[in-house]
């Protein structure tokens, strides 16, 4: 039976992020935490290929007690079992020790039940930094396909997928052996909705908490913020910046607005070249 | 002792992707923040580019032109298109043999898919999509350290991260961030040809087609006018007024991720943090409220013009000259002055 695995991740929304001014800090307070976007495209393109090879699903996260949530969320949509690695020793990990974190476990549920393909979303919003897959992929041995934009086929018998990724100048065809990594972009799944059965499992289902010492330890010395060689010097709010002169067309009309504005970007060398070679 | 400063040269079936100049440019910029160090202890410091292809020997030359004292030079049919795990692999090979001090990676699809899995190989630190790179001091540590800067958090914590117990100290930078050094045809320097054998277990995951992308041919990044929308255009139809205004300056067209996010253009026109970082010689900010996540990918273009309905938007903040008033009048009538003054000149 294919297995198939999905590393997610419980993220700040981002978009509802606000700064404290005095000390540069985010508040995250009243920020909700949401599964990351991206992952949550891969879950769902796992749990169509789950389903249409009669499958097995199986979704891991690293973080706090309250990630449980992002995992329920992956059970809604068709998992079938979740593993929550959580510990205050993992409390600072940064990219390399996250991926050992993961690694670690994925090796594990591989030991007791084989892992055909690991799916990450490609990258997390909160850091944005797309690293922690091709890390974990790249401890484990497994070949990668990031960006991946579509499946084509997994072939259990084959040992093989078919995988289209993106780049800057256009599609890869990408064949694979399994096991193998991808990491996701959204268009890899659209987000179904979820159906009554698994919206009733995931209200009953209680993920497996994994610690740093069960069910297997982890080496102390590759985890947490003693276990990860970046740190962080200083942080804060980006620079502000004086407000631009501004024309207001209420007060100077159309025209005569849009013709001050131009009579001023006109002025400026750069813009009346640009404006110039257009004529 | 010799302090290396690493720069891979990217390339694309032989022509060099320009970040890498970029990068070349950065990494000399930092040795010459270490003078004092190498003055002090006789060390000396070299600009060293790291290049893996098939029949790239010209690429090693553009490499030098833009500042690269030696090129590292793994040459081998194997490399003809880019794959994570051989590509991993080489480079690791090179970062073990010569101990770098410092590697730089353009933070392209590319070189993002590698810079991720190169660090956790050789077991270093990584800061991704650095906005700010320079050699200084860090608490009480010796030698100066690679301070690299980064947005966080959509771009609402700027982080400056440091790796002081790993070596190299790797980063990578997105295109356009940093200036394209002078190109000098008449540098020249070593190069050493490494041998590296690709085995066929790398291979496990090969491509067996490219379909190139016709809008790839957008190339924002590099493009000197962007007229950028945004959710203040109301709907996806107003990208047709913003085309209209990009093609009467010779430009094309950009977006804010809100714009991308209601599926009203496509990812390839996103400028800012997590789309295109883009510097411009005019950028023309058309309803777009300026989230730093967008501030932070354009803010380095030379003239920006911000058009907005709200006086206090935070675009105003970084814009060159602000037009408050509703896009769909000021456009319009821009366009139409904009062509009267060709016609008065015809």
């Amino acid at each position: 039976m294919i297995h198939l695995l999905v590393s997610v991740k419980q993220v700040p929304d981002t978009t509802n992020i606000r700064i404290d001014p005095e000390t540069g800090s985010m508040i995250r307070k009243g920020v909700p935490a949401i599964l990351n976007p991206y992952d949550a495209h891969a879950v769902a393109a796992a749990a169509e290929w789950k389903k249409k090879l009669n499958g097995k699903l199986t979704v891991v996260t690293m973080g706090p007690p309250a990630a449980e949530e992002a995992l329920q969320e992956c059970i809604e949509m068709g998992a079938d079992r979740a593993v929550l690695i959580s510990d205050r020793k993992f409390a600072g990990s940064d990219t390399l020790a996250t991926s050992y974190v993961l690694a670690e476990a994925i090796r594990k549920i591989d030991e007791d039940d084989h892992v055909d393909l690991v799916f990450f979303g490609k990258q997390a919003i909160d850091g944005d930094t797309a690293q922690v897959g091709p890390g974990v992929a790249i401890r484990l041995g497994l070949p990668l396909v990031t960006y991946a934009v579509e499946i084509k086929d997994i072939n259990a018998d084959e040992c093989s997928a078919t995988i289209i990724r993106k780049t800057e100048s256009g599609k890869e065809i990408i064949k694979t052996s399994l096991p193998a990594a991808l990491t996701a972009e959204k268009s890899i799944a659209e987000i179904p909705y979820a159906a009554l059965p698994d919206l009733i499992t995931s209200l009953k289902y209680k993920p497996e908490v994994w610690s740093a010492d069960e069910p297997f330890a982890y080496d102390e010395a590759q985890i947490g913020l003693g276990g990860s060689p970046t740190m962080v010097a200083k942080s804060g709010s980006p620079e502000a910046h004086e407000p631009a002169e501004t024309i207001i067309v209420e007060e100077q009309g159309l025209s005569g607005a849009v013709e001050a504005a131009l009579g001023k970007m006109l002025s400026n060398t750069t813009v009346a070249a640009i404006v110039e070679e257009q004529k | 002792m010799t302090r290396r400063f690493w720069v891979f040269i990217e390339q694309n079936r032989g022509v060099m992707h320009p970040v890498a100049s970029e990068l070349l440019g950065v990494a000399n910029r930092l040795v010459s923040e270490v003078a004092d160090e190498l003055e002090a202890s006789g060390d000396e410091a070299v600009v060293e580019g790291i290049l893996v292809g098939n029949d790239v020997d010209h690429v090693a030359q553009e490499a030098m032109m833009y500042g690269a004292e030696r090129v590292y030079q793994i040459d081998d049919p194997a490399f003809e298109h880019y794959l994570n795990r051989p590509y991993t692999e080489a480079l690791t090979f090179l970062v073990e043999k010569y101990k770098p001090e410092v590697f730089l990676i353009g933070a392209t699809t590319l070189g993002r898919d590698l810079a991720g899995a190169v660090a956790t190989s050789v077991k270093t630190g990584l800061t991704a999509d650095c906005t700010k790179l320079e050699m200084g001091p860090f608490r009480k540590i010796e030698k100066k350290l690679l301070l690299a800067t980064r947005p966080a958090f959509g771009g609402n914590v700027i982080a400056t991260i440091v790796c002081k117990d790993h070596l190299p100290q790797m980063a990578t930078v997105r295109p356009r961030v940093f200036e394209t050094p002078e190109r000098n045809p008449k540098a020249a320097g070593e190069v050493l040809k490494e041998d590296f054998k690709v085995t066929p277990e790398m291979m496990a995951a090969n491509m067996v087609e490219f379909i190139a992308d016709q809008k790839a041919s957008l190339n924002l990044e590099y493009a000197e006018v962007i007229v950028s929308g945004g959710k203040g255009l109301g709907n996806p139809q107003g990208f047709e007024l913003i085309k209209e205004l990009a093609d009467e300056l010779g430009g094309v067209v950009g977006s804010s991720r809100a714009a991308v996010d209601g599926g009203w253009i496509d990812y390839e026109h996103q400028v800012g943090q997590t789309g295109k970082h883009v510097r411009p010689k005019l950028y023309v900010a058309c309803g777009i409220s300026g989230a730093i996540q967008h501030k932070v990918g354009m803010q380095d273009s030379d003239y920006i013009l911000a058009i907005n309905t709200d006086p206090n938007a935070p675009i105003f903040e970084v814009s060159t000259l602000g037009v408050v008033g509703d896009l769909y009048e000021v456009i319009p009538e821009m366009i139409k002055q904009l062509r009267a003054q060709k016609g008065a000149s015809a």
